[in-house]
C-alpha cells in the first residue's frame, strides 16, 4: 500500500513543532497506546491495543527513526505485529513546512477559504508518503478497505490534532511550551521525548493505522 | 400388481423425479458436521501463518494457556514428538526422465517452518469459540522471514523453497511422440499458436470445511464428523499414513455435506489436527472454517500458464499438437495434486479431434501459495480450454467457420473405438451429432442479424464454441494404479432387502449435492420392480458401508450406480433360487421382471417382497443357501466414461464500459442414458455457472509477498443468478459401452466446456483480441481500445 496526504494545520511551524511534542496534545489525538519505551535515541518498542472492525489484536511495533531534520523532515520504519491479525512493515515520510503567501494565493480553491482566515506566513503544511505492507488476516479481508480506513483515521487525528493546536497557537503564552511527563512513564521529560512520540504517533496513525483498520 | 408398476414407471430410470433430499435441505432439517454437538464438546481454533514463507522460530503458549475458557494448545512440534505422520499425495507421477517426483513433507501442522499464508501451526482448544479465538490472539510465535516464491512463471529461477527439490520442480511429466509431432510440425502448411493463463480459482462450497473429532476413552474408538466427499480414504489416510488411529479404531462420517466441488475429497490439516488433539484432550472438539479460512486453506484449483502450437495441412486438418505447460502446485502436493495437470490434463489433449501427433510437457511447480488440486473438472477444464481456444484461433486464422473446421477434424462414428496418441481409448460417441443440435439450437445461422442489432446498442456481439470430451468415472483400478494412483478406483455398494420387502442400499460414493438419495434409489427400483418410495440410499459412514472410494471425477453413477446393479443382479440370482424351492421348481426355470419371480411357461409368480419374507424366516427354504438377502458388490470400471459435446457461448460487450455479458449458452451434452433428467439438467447449469465464474469473474490473486489479496466474496466474485442467462440445455445419447447402465458422468461437463465457449465469444466479439480469464470489464475496456 502506498499513500501520500497533506494537512494544513493553522499554527506557525515553531508552534506546530513545539504542540506536537506535546505528550498531553498528542495522548489525546491517539487512543489505544499501552506502553512505549525507548531503547535507544533512534528505536522505540510501542504496545498499541486497537479494535477496528473484526480484527482485534495488541499490535507490538518496533519503530526506527531515520533522516532525522528537525524540524522539517523526518522518516519512520517500522515494523509491526499483530499475532492471529497480521503483520505491517513499512516507512512514513513526515514533512513541515511553512505556508507562504504564494502557495495561498496559487493554492487550491477548496483550501482558500479557510486559507484566508489565517494570516500568510501562520500557516503550516504537514504532508506524508508512507509505503507500507501488510500481511495475514488484516492483508486477507482489509486488502480493498485498508486505503480509505487509513485515510480516514488520518483525518481523524488530524483533525483532533488542528483542533487542540489551535486553542494553542492563539491563547497559549510564548513560554507554555513545557513538557507533560504525564504520558509517557519510560520517556524523559525533555523535548527530545516529545519528538520521538510525535513520529511514533504519525507512524502508528498514517501507516499502522491502515493496517489496523479493516 | 398394477399399481406397483406404475409407481416404478414413475420414479424408475429416465424419470424426472424431484430430489427426495431437497426436502430437508430447503427447510433447514439437513443435518451439516456444524449441527452435531457432542456432549462436554470443545471448540478449535487454528493459529495460521501470515507470511508466506517464514521459519517459525518459536512458539510461546503461556499466554493462551491463561485465557479463561482454553483447556490446551496444540502445535506442530507436538505432533511431530508424537510420531504422527505428514499427509501424503496420493499420486505418484514420474518425470520424464523416470525420476519420481519430488514430495515436499506435508506437516499437518507446521513445525518448522511456514509455506504459505494461512498454513496452520498451533490449534487452540476451549470450551468456547470465543475463548478459542482470544487465545489464538494470544499465541506469541516468532517468525524469521524467508523470501517467498509467489510468481509462477519466474518459480522455477527464483530460490529453491525446499532443500532438495532445485528449481521449485516437483516434476518435468511428458506424454506422446516427442518426435513425431516434431516431424508434424516440419511438414505443417500452417501452425496456430497461442499462449493461455489458466486463472487460479478458489473453491467456495456453500458449507465451508468443518469437523468434529471425539475419541471413546472406554473402546478406545476414535469418531471423525467431516466434510468429505470420501469418508474411506480419509480414514485409509489418517490411519495408514498419518497414524492418528488404526483403521478399524477410527470411524469417519461425512453427514450432509454442503457442496464441495473437489475441495473436500482432500485429507486437510485441520481434520487431521482436530482427531489427535480430540485423543489428547479426551474431549470431543468441533473445527468449523470461517470463509476467510477457506479462502486461505482449501485447496485451489487451475492456475496453468500454456504455450501450445497447432499445426495443420493445407486443408486444415490437424495433424500436430504441442504444449507446453507450468502447473502451479502451491506450497504441497495436495492428496491428488500431482495428478490434476498431468493424468487428468495431458490425456485429453487429443479433444474430439483426430489429430495424429500430440506432444504435452508438464512442469509441477511449487510456490509459496495454497496447495492446488482437483476442482470441478479438475485437468480436463484446462486441457479444453488449450484446445478449443486454439482450434478457434485457427479457424480464425484460417478464415475458415469454426464449425466447420472443427467438424472436418472430428473422430467420426466408425472410428470408435478410438486410441489417442496421449493414452486413451474412447469407447464410443457421436461429437456431430451434438455439434448440430447446438447450432440449431443457438440458431446459429442468424447469428449476423443477432451482431447487427446488436451493434445499434454500441454493443459488440461475440460467438465461441467448444467441442470439449472429457475423461471421467475414474478409474479403472489396474490402469490407475500403472499410473501412479495410490488407491484402486472402484466403488462398493450393497442391497440389503429387508424382511418387509423395504430396501436399504448402501454406497461407498457420497452425495454432497449430486443427488444419489434420488438417483440411486431410482436404480434399484427400476433394477429389482421395488417401489421407490420403499428404497433408502445410505452414504457417508465407515461405520456403516463397505470400503468405498467417494465422490470426485463425476464417478458416482458410472462406478458407484453400476456396483449397485452388479449387487441386484445377485439378489435376483439368489432370490430366483429361493422362489424355484417357492413354487418347486429349478432356478433356471424363473425369470425375474418388475418384481416378479414368474415360473416359466405358467402363471405361477412370487414378488420379490415375498422372496425377501422368506429368505428371513426361512422355514421352507433351499437346503444348500444362506438365509437373507443381502448382497455387496464392487466395480472396478473397464474404462473412463467419455462424456463429449458442444457448448455454444454468445456475449454482448459494451463499447463504452466493457461490460460483458452472456447472453446466450446452448449445452448439448452426451452423458449417455440419462437415470433423472432433472438432475443432469442442475449438474450442467452449475457446472456451466462455475465455468462462467471462471471465464468472466473470478481470479485468486496473490501479492509478490504472498498474500492472499483477493481473500474474501468482497474481492473474489462469484457468479450470481442474475450474471447468468437462462441456459438451453440438451443432450444427444451414445451409451457408454462398458458399464451395465450405459452412463457417462455429468457432474463436471459444465465447468469444463463453458470457459472455452465464453472466452472465444469474448475474443470475436473483441475482434480476435486475444485477453486472459476473467474477462473483467476492465480487461476487455482496455482491449477495445487496443491497450
Amino acid at each position: 500500500m502506498e499513500q501520500s496526504g497533506e494537512y494544513r494545520i493553522a499554527a506557525p511551524r515553531e508552534q506546530v513543532w513545539a504542540a506536537l511534542n506535546d505528550p498531553d496534545i498528542l495522548g489525546k489525538c491517539i487512543a489505544g497506546c499501552q506502553k512505549v519505551s525507548r531503547t535507544d535515541d533512534q528505536h522505540f518498542d510501542v504496545k498499541v491495543k486497537a479494535k477496528v472492525g473484526p480484527v482485534s489484536a495488541v499490535f507490538d511495533a518496533a519503530l526506527e527513526l531515520s533522516e532525522l531534520q528537525p524540524p522539517q523532515s523526518y522518516v519512520i520504519v517500522g515494523n509491526v505485529k499483530g499475532g492471529a491479525a497480521g503483520f505491517a512493515k513499512g516507512s512514513a515520510t513526515v514533512t513541515l513546512r511553512e505556508e507562504t503567501v504564494d502557495e495561498e494565493t496559487s493554492g487550491e480553491a477548496a483550501l482558500s477559504e479557510e486559507k484566508r482566515s489565517v494570516e500568510a506566513g501562520t500557516a503550516t503544511v504537514l504532508s506524508y508518503v508512507v509505503n507500507a505492507n501488510v500481511g495475514g488476516k488484516l492483508a486477507q479481508v482489509g486488502s480493498r478497505l485498508v486505503d480509505g480506513a487509513a485515510r480516514k483515521m488520518a483525518d481523524d487525528f488530524f483533525a483532533a490534532f488542528s483542533a487542540l493546536l489551535n486553542p494553542v497557537a492563539e491563547d497559549a503564552p510564548p513560554d507554555n511550551q513545557r513538557q507533560s511527563d504525564a504520558a509517557a512513564e519510560t520517556a524523559e521529560g525533555s523535548a527530545a521525548s516529545g519528538q520521538w512520540k510525535i513520529w511514533l504517533i504519525a507512524f502508528v496513525v498514517l501507516g499502522l493505522a491502515a493496517v489496523l483498520t479493516t | 400388481m398394477a399399481q406397483a408398476e406404475t409407481t416404478e414407471l414413475e420414479n424408475g430410470i429416465g424419470a424426472a423425479v424431484r430430489r427426495r433430499e431437497d426436502l430437508r435441505f430447503i427447510t433447514g432439517a439437513g443435518r451439516y458436521t456444524d449441527d452435531l454437538t457432542q456432549p462436554g464438546q470443545l471448540y478449535g481454533f487454528f493459529c495460521r501463518s501470515p507470511y508466506a514463507r517464514a521459519e517459525l522460530v518459536s512458539i510461546d503458549c503461556a499466554e493462551a494457556l491463561a485465557v479463561p475458557g482454553v483447556v490446551d494448545v496444540l502445535t506442530g512440534a507436538q505432533m511431530v514428538a508424537d510420531g504422527l505422520g505428514d499427509l501424503p499425495c496420493g499420486w505418484l507421477v514420474k518425470s520424464k526422465d523416470g525420476a519420481d517426483m519430488l514430495s515436499a513433507p506435508h506437516p499437518p501442522m507446521a513445525a518448522e517452518r511456514v509455506n504459505y499464508v494461512g498454513e496452520p501451526y498451533a490449534l487452540v482448544v476451549a470450551d468456547s469459540i470465543l475463548a478459542a479465538k482470544r487465545g489464538a490472539e494470544s499465541v506469541v510465535a516468532e517468525f524469521s522471514e524467508l523470501n517467498p516464491v509467489i510468481d509462477l512463471a519466474t518459480a522455477t529461477h527464483s530460490e529453491d523453497i525446499y532443500p532438495g527439490i532445485t528449481h521449485n520442480l516437483a516434476y518435468e511429466w511428458a506424454l506422446g511422440d516427442e518426435d513425431a509431432t516434431r516431424m508434424a510440425f516440419a511438414k505443417a502448411a500452417h501452425v496456430t499458436t497461442l499462449d493461455i493463463v489458466n486463472n487460479r480459482l478458489i473453491p467456495n462450497a456453500m458449507e465451508p470445511r468443518a469437523c468434529l473429532g471425539q475419541f471413546d476413552a472406554s473402546s478406545g474408538e476414535y469418531t471423525l464428523y467431516t466434510t468429505s466427499q470420501n469418508p474411506h480414504l480419509e480414514r485409509l489416510v489418517l490411519s495408514a499414513f498419518v497414524q492418528v488411529a488404526p483403521e478399524h479404531k477410527l470411524r469417519v462420517i461425512a453427514p450432509d455435506v454442503g457442496g464441495g466441488f473437489g475441495s473436500k475429497i482432500f485429507i486437510y490439516a485441520e481434520e487431521t489436527a482436530v482427531i489427535w488433539a480430540a485423543g489428547k484432550v479426551k474431549r470431543p472438539i468441533k473445527w468449523v472454517a470461517e470463509r476467510g479460512e477457506s479462502f486461505l486453506s482449501d485447496a485451489h484449483g487451475r492456475d496453468h500458464v500454456t504455450h501450445a502450437e497447432l499445426a495443420m495441412d493445407e486443408s486444415g486438418r490437424f495433424t500436430g499438437l504441442k504444449v507446453v505447460t507450468t502447473a502451479n502446485l502451491g506450497a504441497y502436493l495436495s492428496t491428488f495434486g500431482s495428478s490434476v495437470p498431468t493424468y487428468l490434463y495431458g490425456t485429453l489433449l487429443a479433444g474430439q479431434y483426430k489429430t495424429p501427433n500430440i506432444y504435452v510437457e508438464v512442469q509441477g511447480v511449487y510456490t509459496n501459495t495454497a496447495p492446488v488440486d482437483a476442482y470441478r473438472g479438475a485437468g480436463r477444464p484446462e486441457a479444453t480450454y488449450v484446445v478449443e481456444r486454439i482450434v478457434e484461433q485457427a479457424a480464425r486464422e484460417l478464415g475458415k467457420d469454426p464449425a466447420d473446421l472443427r467438424r472436418m477434424n472430428m473422430i467420426q462414428p466408425e472410428d470408435f473405438p478410438y486410441e489417442t496418441p496421449v493414452a486413451l481409448v474412447y469407447d464410443t460417441g457421436n461429437y456431430e451429432a451434438s455439434l448440430d443440435k447446438a447450432l440449431e439450437l443457438i440458431d446459429y445461422n442468424n447469428f449476423e442479424a443477432r451482431q447487427a442489432a446488436a451493434a445499434e446498442q454500441r454493443k459488440r456481439r461475440g460467438i465461441g464454441f467448444a467441442c470439449y470430451i472429457e475423461a471421467c468415472g475414474l478409474a479403472p483400478s489396474k490402469l490407475a494404479t500403472e499410473l501412479g494412483a495410490g488407491v484402486g478406483l472402484y466403488e462398493s455398494g450393497e442391497v440389503r432387502i429387508n424382511p418387509t420387502g423395504s430396501v436399504s442400499v448402501f454406497t461407498g460414493s457420497h452425495s454432497h449435492g449430486q443427488g444419489h438419495e434420488t438417483t440411486f434409489a431410482q436404480v434399484v427400483s427400476d433394477k429389482l420392480g421395488i417401489p421407490y418410495e420403499d428404497i433408502e440410499v445410505i452414504h457417508g459412514d465407515t461405520g456403516r458401508m463397505e470400503f468405498g472410494l467417494g465422490t470426485y471425477g463425476s464417478r458416482s453413477l458410472a462406478v458407484g450406480g453400476s456396483a449397485l446393479v452388479v449387487a441386484a443382479d445377485k439378489i435376483i440370482s439368489k432370490g430366483k433360487k429361493i422362489a424355484a424351492h417357492m413354487m418347486q421348481a429349478q432356478p433356471d426355470q424363473v425369470d425375474f421382471q418388475d418384481g416378479q419371480f414368474s415360473l416359466q411357461d405358467s402363471n405361477q409368480s412370487v414378488s420379490i417382497q415375498e422372496v425377501a419374507f422368506a429368505s428371513y424366516v426361512p422355514a421352507d427354504y433351499p437346503e444348500d443357501l444362506e438365509p437373507g438377502l443381502t448382497e455387496k458388490a464392487f466395480y472396478d470400471p473397464k474404462n473412463f466414461t467419455y462424456p463429449a459435446g458442444t457448448h455454444v457461448a454468445e456475449v454482448e460487450v459494451d463499447i463504452d464500459t466493457g461490460v460483458t455479458t452472456l447472453v446466450k449458452f446452448v449445452a448439448v451434452d452426451d452423458f449417455g442414458h440419462i437415470i433423472n433428467p432433472l438432475i443432469v439438467d442442475g449438474q450442467v447449469h452449475g457446472g456451466v455457472a462455475q465455468g462462467a465464474g471462471q471465464a468472466m469473474m473470478e481470479h485468486g490473486i496473490y501479492d509478490e509477498y504472498g498474500q492472499l489479496q483477493t481473500g474474501s466474496l468482497m474481492d473474489y466474485c462469484m457468479p450470481r443468478a442474475d450474471d447468468l442467462p437462462d441456459f438451453d440445455v440438451d443432450t444427444t445419447v451414445t451409451p457408454c459401452t462398458h458399464n451395465p447402465l450405459g452412463v457417462k458422468g455429468c457432474g463436471e461437463a459444465g465447468a469444463i466446456g463453458s470457459p472455452a465457449a465464453i472466452m472465444n465469444a469474448v475474443t470475436h466479439a473483441l475482434g480476435n483480441k486475444d485477453i486472459s480469464m476473467p474477462a473483467t470489464p476492465e480487461k476487455v475496456w482496455r482491449a477495445i481500445r487496443g491497450e
